[in-house]
């Protein structure tokens, strides 16, 4: 398999991944360790909550758009980390048992100036549910070595 | 927690610590961000990290759970002192999230909050909306995360 590097990415429609089916014991597994909030672990609270039902720590469903991202291009690209993420915004709460979808996009592909051997590729993911209702939205961008310059990066 | 009409921009709160180790890097990488470089030392060390290093996604979910901790915490301060305890909304996003340094294996990382900005909601007159700057620091006083998060936050007095 070609490993996708930088001139790879160009600015439009990068590709839709999943579809990821998310569990009521993953939701409690993640809420227990990092956000063990009611409206997260207790049937009766989330429904008297604005969330108004049981649903998934914002912190799950970005790190299952992470995973998402991995197994649909970052796990075979040459990709070199990211410094951080412009803006997220979490939409509509997620469910127990929703079927995850995620839309991804290439808002600017840049040569970096401070390290020109890489390129910032800029993404924009969309995560929906089944029903096709937005339950996520961010742009971050990440590192990505250019063509050719695979083997300088890696013999350091 | 405290109502929208007790808090002020610029009041700072230490939110706590954290060491991540290498098992915990690795079991959060092997089920949501699997690359090389947070999941094997060698890997790491040959990586513009410099080390075995924690998914961002992790560090950002730490600083989650130590808030929630946080929270909890001075809500059965308040209890016990008798005060009513606002409980506050989900957080609609957050903005401006770096990570300035890698965290890595063995590195134990202090959070602060800071409030940031402090407006009430036009549409929702029950709750204020804050932003707050949450940064992390390692064991060496080096900024390794920052983020500026928004959260709704009950008012005391209903849209006065």
């Amino acid at each position: 398999m070609n490993t996708l590097v930088f001139e790879d990415f160009k600015p439009g429609p990068l590709g839709r991944f999943g579809p990821r089916h998310v569990t009521a014991e993953e939701i409690r597994a993640f809420a227990t360790e990092f956000d063990p909030q009611p409206m997260h672990l207790d049937e009766a609270a989330a429904s008297r909550s604005m969330l108004k039902g049981l649903a998934g720590s914002g912190w799950h469903l970005c790190s299952i758009i992470m995973r998402m991202m991995f197994d649909g291009f970052i796990g075979r690209t040459a990709s070199l980390g990211s410094p951080g993420v412009n803006e997220l915004r979490w939409l509509a709460p997620f469910r127990p048992g929703d079927d995850i979808t995620l839309d991804v996009e290439v808002t600017e592909a840049r040569i970096s100036r401070s390290r020109p051997a890489t390129g910032i590729v800029t993404l924009k993911a969309v995560a929906c549910n089944a029903s096709g209702q937005a339950l996520c939205e961010m742009t971050s961008p990440i590192i990505v070595r250019r063509r050719g310059e695979a083997a300088t990066e890696e013999a350091r | 927690m405290h109502f929208f009409e007790d808090i002020e921009v610029g009041q700072q709160h230490e939110v706590g610590s954290f060491t991540f180790t290498a098992d915990a890097i690795k079991t959060f990488a092997a089920k949501f961000d699997p690359q090389r470089f947070h999941l094997d030392e060698e890997a790491g060390r040959k990586s513009l990290f410099g080390g075995l290093a924690a998914s961002g996604w992790h560090v950002g979910s730490v600083c989650m759970k130590l808030l929630v901790a946080s929270g909890q915490r001075q809500a059965s301060e308040m209890v016990a002192r008798g005060e009513k305890v606002a409980v506050w909304g989900p957080s609609p996003g957050f903005r401006e999230l770096r990570w300035i340094r890698p965290v890595l294996a063995g590195d134990t990382i202090s959070f602060v909050s800071e409030i940031e900005s402090l407006r009430a909601s036009s549409s929702r007159p029950e709750w204020g909306i804050l932003e707050v700057r949450h940064s992390g620091t390692n064991q060496r006083g080096e900024p390794v995360f920052s983020m500026l998060s928004t959260a709704f936050v009950p008012r005391r007095h209903k849209g006065v």
